[in-house]
């Protein structure tokens, strides 16, 4: 067969781009698809670093090391064969990232700097100032654009997925996309399609994420059938500035290079932060975990400021907030190496964070959940794979600072030869009534909601269910308020049935195209409620005061939920987890 | 005591055909709001100034946090991004405009393709000859790093060529960020080795020699790239290499 595979790659950040760039170098064609053009995609946000144990400081680092210490931060949940491939590829994959002309900081000698980051004793989160993610981003989106060139990718921008296209025995035959300007809907064939769609943060309402992560691909593949696994695994990041939009994050590297937590030891101490004497400051990380002080990994730092927030009383004037204090470190230091995300807190708050302690609290950060996948990156529908922060193999837990990063390029590194080889041994398809199926099914929901005129606003319904999932969600969990959100979630499915448009025009209509996304949001929201309520232990990122410790012997297990079409609601069901290398034990840091 | 608002004055447009109108909205104010949070409260309940029901307003945007390039669009007369916007630091009624030298879409969101195109043609990438492994790359030192690092910082958000008087359809001029790029290449050992390919392309009409030195770009670049400095240094290597091409060398 001579015919060049043909695949399809959904999402152009770190992971789509990765797999585009394997793809096309070992011959396959390409047709990427993406709502906004790639190099605007969330991966450009991308603070902190990435990491790789180059072991360049001289501290013995090793990539055993690296696979041990993200294991530990994952609380063992994670299949240890795919991390432990992972920590092993990070040295080359920063190599190439390298040779690709990333600037990333250097030593006096000329190599690469690295830092520290959350969960590790070692430098080993290599950077590009504060904007790590869109030096990478950039460096594959150039890649990507020389392939372009040479005619071997064809890039669909302003395109959104809908769905997959399935065939009788439930195979992956393509997609179903949407032109964002045209609002025309089309179905892609393809021998193999890689989904690379990010992460979810607009179920939480107010995040870290971008506007586009919405998880609308992946909840449609799941309402299709995929597996979504260990979807209550939600990471909320210790330090993002509170916002009226969105939730802005401080990145961690704050704390690598030596930024210190702290409140007023007095409550109600009105006193400005730079007054306040060292000895009326109380720096609880620093107090509650001596060895690692201001960087145990991100679930410990969020517990902890919610307990001093909440418990204690003793946010700033009274209000959740903490500072995160860089005031000690020169000014120097702090603009070659962090000058990017001090701008970011200078230009949306108005302080410059290198004279008064930042405020900080708590946000939605990270799906460590995401479509279940095999080792080669396979979902369960056969022909439908799955890359970076929309899968869920890397993290298990919880996911340690700059391992995202990395998991993505690896991701799709793994998953763009994987869906070529599957593409050349695919049984040739029999019939092809499967696309014009597909295509008439996202037409007919299309129709419905333009002509839906019940009372209903969808961004009223976004807000509401933005609320119930941060309150409930994040940080701690109660089964009684899981019961009750998840009530709530099938409460605004059925007020989504009366939605009202006020935009019905067959243009570019961004209304349309998130109430169309919504649906999907609603739909996996309730994954993420009903998993939560289900795993009856705390670990890594889930904790539950009822239940504060981990249970190995019940839960030691990938949660898998899948749609059930007929009761509309995820059934769930649960699997062994691979610890072959390293036994479980105690996390404790 | 009322509710504080603050004042909107926005230019739609259906679609790339149709014509253009200003519509004046009043929403609710929040402390630290900015553009693009006062275009959400609009999509929440979309009625003008007058009580006359509409749509929400079209807008590309996607990080709110300047990184991205999305939201570019024209504030109260100048280029910039929505969401770094302020509103507590905005005269009242904001005006907002799309950008005037791209194709309007609909509403506040415009074609910007053409950067991508110019970046193609001026071959902005380092040749990599495989993603095998081939060990690290050259060694780099400080200096270097810092030169290159700001112009990397560039979002593609084309403010710098909305903002550029040479930037029009008699010139075709390719603007001041795809210049950068190329200074940004140049200056890599990998990179460089397609130098005089991009050069050569910089050379004839829409070239470097378009620029004016007016600076407009440098005052509107909301990542305060170093562009003045990016097109001379480019002009220099145009030159020389146009002497280079003449004798042969
Ligand atoms: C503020 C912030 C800082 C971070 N800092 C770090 C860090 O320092 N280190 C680290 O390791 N990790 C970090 N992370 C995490 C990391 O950035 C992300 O997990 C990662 O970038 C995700 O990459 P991705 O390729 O999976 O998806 P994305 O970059 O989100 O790309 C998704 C792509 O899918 C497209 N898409 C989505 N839905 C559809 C659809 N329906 N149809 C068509 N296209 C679609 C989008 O247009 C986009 O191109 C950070 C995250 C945030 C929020
Ligand atoms: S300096 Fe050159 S590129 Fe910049 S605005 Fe002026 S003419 Fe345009
Ligand atoms: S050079 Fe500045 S203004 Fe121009 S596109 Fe880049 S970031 Fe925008
Ligand atoms: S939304 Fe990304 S730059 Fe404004």
């Amino acid at each position: 067969m001579a015919k060049t595979p043909r695949i399809i790659v959904v999402g152009g950040g770190l992971a789509g781009l990765s797999a585009v760039i394997k793809i096309a170098e070992l011959g396959g064609q390409v047709d990427l698809f993406s709502i906004v053009p790639v190099k605007r995609s969330h991966s450009v946000c991308a603070q902190g670093g990435i990491n790789a144990a180059k072991n360049l400081k001289g501290e013995g680092d090793s990539t055993f090391q690296h696979f041990d210490d993200s294991i530990y931060g994952g609380d063992f949940l994670a299949n240890q064969t795919p991390v432990k491939a992972m920590c092993e590829a990070a040295p080359g994959i920063i190599d190439l990232l390298d040779r690709m002309g990333v600037p990333f900081n250097r030593t006096a000698e000329g190599v690469l700097d690295f830092r520290r980051f959350g969960g590790t004793l070692y430098h080993r989160t290599a950077f590009a100032g504060a904007t790590t993610g869109q030096q990478l981003l950039y460096a594959l989106d150039e890649q990507v654009r020389r392939f372009e060139d040479e005619g071997r990718v064809r890039k669909y921008e302003h395109w959104e997925f809908l769905s997959a296209v399935l065939d009788s025995k439930r195979t992956c035959r393509g997609i179903c996309a949407m032109d964002l300007h045209s609002m025309e809907v089309r179905a892609f064939p393809a021998d193999a399609v890689i989904l690379a769609t990010g992460g979810i943060g607009a179920i939480f309402g107010k995040s870290t994420n971008s506007v586009v992560c919405t998880g609308s691909a992946q909840s449609a593949v799941y309402q299709q059938g995929a597996f979504y696994a260990n979807g209550e695994f939600i990471q909320v990041h210790p330090t993002a500035i509170p916002g009226e939009d969105k939730l802005r994050l401080m990145s961690e590297s704050a704390r690598g290079e030596g930024g210190r937590v702290w409140v007023p030891k007095q409550k109600g101490d009105k006193r400005d932060a730079k007054s306040i004497p060292e000895s009326a400051r109380w720096y609880f990380l620093e107090e509650w975990y001596p060895k690692y002080g201001n960087l145990v990994p991100r679930d410990v730092a969020t517990r902890a400021i919610h307990k001093v927030v909440y418990e204690h009383e003793l946010g700033i004037d009274g209000k959740p907030m903490v500072y995160l204090d860089l005031t000690h470190i020169d000014r120097n230091t702090l603009d070659r190496k962090l000058e990017g995300i001090l701008e970011i807190y200078e230009k949306f708050v108005g302080d410059d964070p290198r004279d008064t302690p930042m405020k900080i609290f708590p946000g939605m950060h990270y799906t460590m959940g995401g479509l279940w996948v095999d080792f080669n990156q396979q979902t369960s529908i056969p022909g439908l794979f799955a890359a970076g922060e929309c899968e869920y193999q890397y993290h298990g837990a919880n996911r340690l600072g700059a391992n995202s990063l990395v998991s993505c390029i690896y991701g799709g590194f793994i998953s763009g030869p994987q869906a070529l080889s599957y593409a050349k041994n695919a049984k040739a398809l029999d019939a092809n009534g499967c696309y014009d199926s597909e295509r008439k099914r996202q037409e007919e929901i299309n129709d419905r909601l333009m002509k839906s005129d019940g009372s209903e606003n969808p961004f009223q319904i976004w807000r509401e269910l933005g609320e119930l999932m941060t309150k409930n969600c994040t940080v701690i969990r109660y089964n009684k308020n899981l019961e009750q959100t998840d009530a709530k979630l099938v409460e605004l499915l059925e007020r989504y049935r009366k939605i009202n448009l006020s935009d019905r025009t067959m243009w570019a209509n961004t209304s349309f195209v998130f109430t169309r996304q919504l649906l999907n949001m609603l739909q996996l929201a309730r994954v993420v409620a009903k998993g939560a309520q289900l795993r009856d232990e705390s670990r890594g990122a889930h904790y539950k005061p009822d239940f504060p410790d981990r249970n190995d012997e019940k839960f030691l297990k990938t949660t898998k939920a899948h749609f059930a079409p007929d009761a509309d609601e995820p059934k769930f069901e649960y699997e062994p987890v691979d610890t072959s290398m390293i036994k479980p034990r105690p996390r404790k840091y | 005591m009322a509710e504080r608002t603050i004042r909107l004055k926005i230019k739609r447009q259906a679609g790339p055909e149709a014509e253009a109108r200003w519509e004046e909205f009043e929403v609710p104010y929040h402390a630290g709001m900015n553009v693009i949070s006062a275009m959400m409260e609009i999509a929440l309940r979309p009625v003008t100034k007058e009580g006359t029901a509409t749509t929400p307003v079209v807008y590309d945007s996607n990080c709110l946090e300047e990184i991205c390039g999305s939201c570019a669009m024209v504030i109260n007369g100048r280029a910039r991004m929505a969401c770094s916007a302020l509103i507590d630091k905005l005269d009242q009624p904001v005006k907002i405009e799309p950008l005037t030298k791209f194709p309007v879409v609909r509403d506040l969101a415009v074609d910007r393709g053409v950067l991508f195109e110019n970046l193609k043609k001026l071959k902005a990438w380092i040749p990599l000859d495989g993603t095998y492994d081939l060990g690290t790359g050259p060694r780099m030192g400080q200096k270097v790093q810092e030169e290159r690092y700001p112009l990397s910082n560039c979002i593609s958000c084309t403010c710098c060529m909305e903002a550029c008087p040479q930037f029009n359809d008699k010139t075709n001029f390719v603007g001041a960020a795809a210049i950068s790029q190329v200074a940004l290449f140049n200056d890599h050992p990998t990179g460089a080795m397609l130098k005089e390919e991009r050069l050569r392309a910089l050379m004839g009409d829409g070239g470097v020699h378009e620029c004016g030195y007016a600076q407009n770009c440098v005052e509107v670049c909301p990542k305060g790239i170093p562009l003045t400095r990016s097109i001379s240094r480019v002009a220099g290597q145009v030159m020389i290499q146009s002497i280079k091409d003449l004798f042969g060398t």
